[in-house]
């Protein structure tokens, strides 16, 4: 190795050298913004086999509607987004006032080989300033081999002033490759806040 | 922001710009795909692995791993410099959360497979299915394993398609109770092969 490269080999500001094969960086594929005039935030492109894991970012969506659910669903080869899924749901939550404050699984949020959506926070508050925010982990969605995975985490504030903390995994049951996700609100439509979709390298 | 810098924003190999005061880069170290191997070992300095003081953080990434043996359970243990075997001291806690593909059985509770002070393989997945489609994805952060002065901490997330036809999210977290650095980390199955999958290394600067 000579040249610039080589002069930047071992630095850590300004100019660096990339990682072997240029790993170990997310790349922004996509922010999609919300405004209130749809009810879905649907990633159409850039989920493929470029790599092995895509992580969507979500930030201060919040709902028109007070206790809307927050929620998303897979596309598996068709233009429905109705792949099918089996997961689990757990979550702590604590009210503001202290009167509740608990972990339970909640049997009414996982899936068992369902084909509707996937919540990601329920009765999701409406105030100005109630939002929720977190992530969502999707393995090497462009396999056919295996079912596709995903973990996601969520905290949000309840329409009765309670924190909520969600913990959602689970798999798509499918073989074919996932190429679209949709995030959508359960009832009116999402007023404001970003989903970014990165890829790993 | 004008000239070669600027020019070299947004750019994932070769050249690129720093973050922001020169830390929070994940850094790809390494990568080993499974095939039909018995162990997987990131070991400093060898293989092009670097697993030392170099980053605070390290976070191993698996993807797709599937086993040779229905029912097995993927696990982790880590080697002390200078010792040998993948043995050292562990204290941990493990919970997982459930739920059958027919619906008949979702819950979540405490996995006593966790250890205390057992210098056997910690677990990252519950009994993981051998079907065609069947594999487990998820990470471990290890947290300073170069430190000598206090235990090395971790945390996993996993998400297994369970050998019975269920999906389980397992979470594990725990410490090597030991004061000597961790360079060696294995990977394998409680039994048979790791017939296929990938695992990621990656470490997180700080400086």
């Amino acid at each position: 190795m000579s040249g610039i490269i080589a002069q930047n080999s071992g630095r850590h500001t300004g100019l660096v050298k990339a990682s072997s094969g240029g790993g170990g960086v997310w790349n922004l594929i996509e922010t999609l913004t919300a405004d209130g005039s749809g009810t879905t935030l649907d990633f159409t492109s850039g989920i493929d086999s470029t790599y092995d894991e895509y992580v969507f970012k979500f930030i201060n969506i919040h709902p028109q509607t007070d206790e809307a659910n927050f929620q998303v669903n897979f596309r598996d080869g068709s233009t429905a987004y109705d792949a099918t899924k089996t997961t689990t749901t757990f979550e702590a939550r604590h009210n503001e006032d202290d009167s509740v404050a608990a972990l339970y699984y909640d049997t009414g949020a996982d899936l068992a080989q369902g084909t509707g959506i996937q919540l990601l926070m329920s009765y999701q508050g409406g105030d100005n300033d109630q939002s929720v925010s977190g992530y969502m982990q999707l393995f090497a969605p462009s396999d056919t081999t295996f079912v596709k995975h995903f973990i996601a985490r969520t905290s949000a504030i309840n329409g009765d002033d309670r924190q909520r903390d969600n913990y959602i995994a689970g798999y798509c049951n499918v073989t074919a490759a996932i190429d679209g996700v949709q995030f959508s609100m359960s009832t009116g439509n999402m007023d404001s806040g970003t989903i970014s979709l990165y890829g790993i390298s | 922001m004008t000239g070669i810098i600027s020019d070299n924003v947004g750019r994932t190999s070769g050249l690129i710009k720093a973050a922001s005061g020169g830390g929070g880069v994940w850094t790809k170290i390494k990568t080993l795909t499974a095939s039909a191997d018995a162990t997987l070992d990131f070991v400093d300095g060898s293989d092009d692995v670097t697993l030392d003081s170099t980053y605070p953080i390290y976070l191993f990434k698996f993807i797709n791993i599937h086993p040779a043996t229905d029912g097995a359970n993927f696990q982790f243990q880590g080697n002390a410099s200078g010792g040998s075997g993948f043995n050292e001291t562990i204290t941990s806690t493990l919970f997982d959360a459930w739920s059958k593909e027919d619906g008949s059985n979702s819950s979540m509770a405490y996995n006593s497979n966790d250890l205390a002070q057992e210098t056997v393989f910690q677990r990252l997945t519950d009994t993981g299915g051998n079907g065609n489609d069947e594999c487990c994805s998820g990470y471990l952060q290890l947290f300073n394993p170069s430190d000598t002065t206090f235990v090395k901490h971790f945390i996993s997330v996993a998400n297994t398609y369970y050998s019975d036809d269920f999906t389980v999210q397992t979470f594990g977290a725990g410490y090597f109770n030991t004061t000597s650095a961790i360079d060696e980390i294995q990977f394998k199955f409680t039994s048979g092969n790791t017939d296929a999958g990938k695992i990621k290394l990656y470490g997180l600067g700080d400086s």
